[in-house]
């Protein structure tokens, strides 16, 4: 109907991207909702509740050895879907936490660890943090210290020999100023 | 030592930047193969050669449990074991130098990883086949057991079944000539001498 109010290019053109966008907007909220029922299909697999809890905290623990930075519960990669499937049938047959850890370290190393063992190649990681943050409060703790030392080393008020010494002091540049600045001044004086 | 105390930024500045340009000529792919100096992982798994066409274009294994490949095909020789699939486009390009190594007297296992058998058989026929067996692992186990992460990658194995080295991605003139083939050389020499 809108068609026969249309009769230049620019509505017509602009009318038929309003429908593209449209179709783009259905078509990725579908999508959207076929990620989410393929996520739970994925979950329903297991045979009881504790196994998908124990699953779900896994996956999130394990890094995708495809990708740079992503866990096992959200990469996409098809090793990612082999590795949970693995996860899955372990969790089915009874392994422990440790057993499929090692599982997987033994076929990927321990580039897979979000959270590394702790162990002689890791002690840097691990303590560098809590070594970093002494270091820092030692360093303000020393500065501190010493600026109280500092301020408390200058007396708070001068004995009187001091302050006739001082006056005299002051006196003396001033009027050697006054002559410096204007000998002609002092001249006619 | 006020004086060192000023240069104390400029020297922090030089480490980081130090570190930093050092670390922008690293891959971050990279990944050490956790099965490097182990033993190649047990597996039992028909040829390519042995499957056969099936009615419904799709090929099915024909074969006894006894002629199954299984890890003693490493045993006595220096071999390449090469991850590939039909449906990996790195190894599309990696495929002719292959043939070229192979055709030089280097032995290359393929391992054909999650793959249709019937695409594999014709990819081999058409472009060439620069291996001495192909194992068929359809459902990735042994690419898993491996810590295949993705095709092309390429195990060295040495005369005793043991993994010595592997790389992942292409392998073309420049990574066999500057990673593989002294390595390869080597274990070879070994072999030699030890047979003496």
């Amino acid at each position: 109907m809108m068609g026969q109010y249309c009769k230049d290019y620019f509505c017509r053109a602009s009318q038929s991207l309003l429908s593209q966008l449209q179709q783009i907007l259905v078509a990725a909220l579908l999508s959207l909702c076929c990620l989410s029922a393929w996520g739970l299909i994925e979950v329903d697999r297991l045979s009881s509740p504790v196994l998908s809890e124990r699953y779900q905290r896994l996956v999130a623990e394990y890094r995708c050895p495809k990708c740079q930075n992503q866990n096992l519960a959200e990469s996409d990669s098809p090793i990612s879907i082999d590795l949970r499937s693995q996860i899955r049938r372990l969790l089915e047959e009874g392994a422990s936490d440790t057993q499929i850890s090692d599982y997987l370290v033994a076929r990927y190393g321990e580039f897979v660890l979000y959270r590394p063992k702790v162990q002689a190649t890791t002690y840097l990681l691990w303590w560098a943090p809590a070594v970093l943050l002494l270091l820092g409060l030692l360093i303000v703790g020393l500065v501190v210290r010493r600026q109280k030392r500092g301020a408390s080393a200058v007396p708070a008020s001068l004995s009187d020999t001091e302050r006739e010494a001082l006056q005299a002091l002051l006196n003396n540049t001033e009027s050697q100023q006054d002559t410096a600045a204007n000998p002609k001044r002092a001249e006619i004086k | 030592m006020d004086r060192i105390k000023l240069f104390i930024p400029l020297i922090i500045f030089v480490v980081l930047a130090a570190m930093l340009y050092w670390g922008l000529g690293r891959d971050p792919n990279a990944m050490p193969s956790a099965l490097i100096s182990r033993s190649v992982p047990a597996f039992q798994l028909p040829d390519l050669g042995q499957f056969k066409p099936a009615g419904d274009g799709s090929a099915t294994a024909v074969i006894a449990e006894a002629d199954m490949l299984d890890e003693t095909l490493f045993l006595g020789h220096v071999s390449l074991l090469n991850v590939w699939a039909t449906w990996c486009i790195s190894c599309r390009v990696e495929h002719p130098y292959l043939l070229d190594i192979a055709e030089s007297g280097v032995r290359i296992i393929g391992l054909n990883y999650k793959d249709e058998a019937a695409a594999a058989q014709q990819w081999l026929s058409k472009l060439g086949d620069p291996y001495t067996h192909t194992i068929a692992d359809t459902k990735g186990g042994l690419g898993l057991d491996l810590g295949v992460f993705g095709a092309p990658e390429t195990y060295l194995v040495d005369h005793l079944g043991v993994i010595r080295y592997k790389h992942v991605g292409v392998v073309d003139d420049r990574v066999w000539r500057t990673k593989l083939q002294s390595r390869y050389q080597a274990l070879v020499d070994v072999l030699a001498s030890g047979a003496e």
